[in-house]
């Protein structure tokens, strides 16, 4: 696997993982890497190794919060934040259990509410995955705040035109591109 | 000025005073706001982890729902603001993804819209044209600008400078408030990780927390739906976390304009956030 993995990842992304020379910018800037497994230049030197699939199952994944802060920040112009979004891809192929909790499972109930209604039911959103979670008393004092401040909303608002949100979400691929 | 106006999915519900102060304020300063009919989702964070497609895809409908109405976008939303801009980009530089989004859709795309943050649609207008509406200077206040994430990075889709940013600053400086420096301010406020990895977000609202009460701020201000939800709603919750004892109201940007405006704050949506803005409030007489 070593081999295609890393080629595969390289295309996807369409990174040139072999600039990393390990400066540890990344790393330094990155507001999650202390509750991470593979901190952000680590990440790079394990796909420089063709040891990618020991990240497919790692923690790190799913801690970077998208921020962009190592790929503002890269002085080799590596897109490291949109590197880490097509492990995630590879990560759900290998490993479909991750999505049962945590933000796996946030963002798969998210898009599931964008393809249902065209737009995110808040309420519906939170009840699903709080129950998924097994957490259903969850936050219950905050979403009566919010209730009470009509902050959410009790029914979904969907599009019109829900056969072209279809349409996106039929033509989407599975391939990570 | 007339702007498509894209609210998006947090702005009709957990950000509703962004959406009110937005519009009010864009009203009384002569920006025409036209919202873009059955508008669609941007995918956020969820499409970009999920499918590079959708992603793209998403956004691209309202992208081209706005070319139709031959107007460029004003996206308050700084999560739809980068998701806009990001699939704007990708268009451009990806013809094979471009074929596949216009195949999706059934529409093409020109290219030809541009699309504003409230920063960039505000900045635009000019110091004098803001000046010009202030009426209850907020001297004495001291203010925090919080930019975050999305609205600063990547720099490909940046709408200020990523690691010193000053719009905000400049927008606020007609209104006499005292815009602090700090070194929270494009910090990460860990977005929708307080769902899946709640610790992982409590600890970085925390760390912003603090760097704005270090430097005695008496508010925070904010142009980010996802900000304004970590540090307002979840203020309390960081307070019995950690056992400290911040109590720093969050104001949207539109609505700090909007009282140095002397419009009503009620009308701003100021009742209805988790940290009583109140005492910020009544130290400019409002």
């Amino acid at each position: 696997m070593n081999e295609n993995f890393w080629s595969e990842v390289n295309r996807a992304a369409g990174q040139k993982i072999t600039h990393c020379y390990q400066c540890g910018k990344c790393t330094a800037g990155c507001p999650v890497a202390f509750a991470m497994d593979y901190k952000p230049h680590q990440i790079l030197r394990l796909l420089q190794l063709g040891r990618g699939e020991e990240l497919l199952s790692s923690r790190a994944l799913w801690v970077c919060s998208s921020c962009q802060t190592c790929t503002t920040r890269c002085p080799c112009h590596i897109d490291l934040a949109r590197l880490i979004d097509t492990l995630r891809f590879f990560s759900r192929q290998a490993f479909p259990q991750v999505t049962r909790h945590g933000m796996p499972l946030f963002n798969e109930v998210f898009l599931r509410s964008v393809k249902r209604y065209g737009r995110v039911y808040e309420l519906g959103l939170t009840l699903q995955f709080n129950l998924k979670e097994r957490k259903v008393w969850r936050d219950l004092d905050l979403g009566h705040f919010m209730l009470s401040r009509r902050k959410l909303r009790l029914l979904p608002e969907p599009v019109e035109n829900r056969k072209e949100v279809a349409q996106i979400f039929s033509a989407e691929k599975e391939e990570p591109r | 000025m007339k702007l498509a106006y894209y609210p998006g999915c947090s702005l009709k519900g957990t950000a509703r005073e962004y959406d009110l102060s937005t519009r009010l304020v864009a009203r009384h300063l002569g920006l025409e706001l036209v919202e873009i009919p059955d508008w669609n989702c941007c995918g956020a964070t969820a499409a970009h982890s999920t499918s590079h497609f959708l992603a793209v895809a998403l956004p691209a409908r309202v992208l081209a729902l706005a070319e139709d109405m031959g107007l460029d976008i004003l996206s308050p939303c700084a999560a739809c603001y980068q998701r806009l801009r990001a699939a704007q980009e990708e268009l451009k530089r990806d013809p094979e993804l471009k074929r596949q989004v216009e195949g999706a859709l059934g529409r093409t795309f020109e290219g030809r819209v541009r699309v504003f943050s409230l920063l960039e649609a505000l900045a635009q207008l000019g110091e004098e044209a803001l000046a010009a509406q202030v009426v209850r200077p907020l001297k004495g206040m001291q203010v925090a600008c919080y930019y975050g994430c999305l609205l600063v990075r990547p720099p490909l889709t940046s709408c200020d400078d990523p690691e010193q940013p000053q719009l905000m600053e400049k927008i606020l400086a007609p209104t006499k408030v005292d815009t602090l420096d700090w070194g929270g301010k494009n910090e990460c406020c860990g977005a929708s990780l307080i769902f899946g990895a709640r610790e992982v977000a409590l600890n970085l609202i925390k760390n912003i927390l603090h760097a704005a009460a270090q430097v005695r701020a008496h508010a925070l201000v904010t142009a980010c739906p996802l900000c304004h939800a970590n540090l307002d709603l979840r203020q309390k919750e960081v307070n019995r976390f950690f056992g400290t004892n911040f109590a720093i109201p969050v104001f949207y940007l539109s609505q700090l304009l909007g009282i140095a405006m002397g419009l009503n704050p009620r009308d701003l949506g100021l009742g209805s956030h988790f940290v009583d803005p109140q005492r910020a409030l009544r130290m400019v007489g409002s």
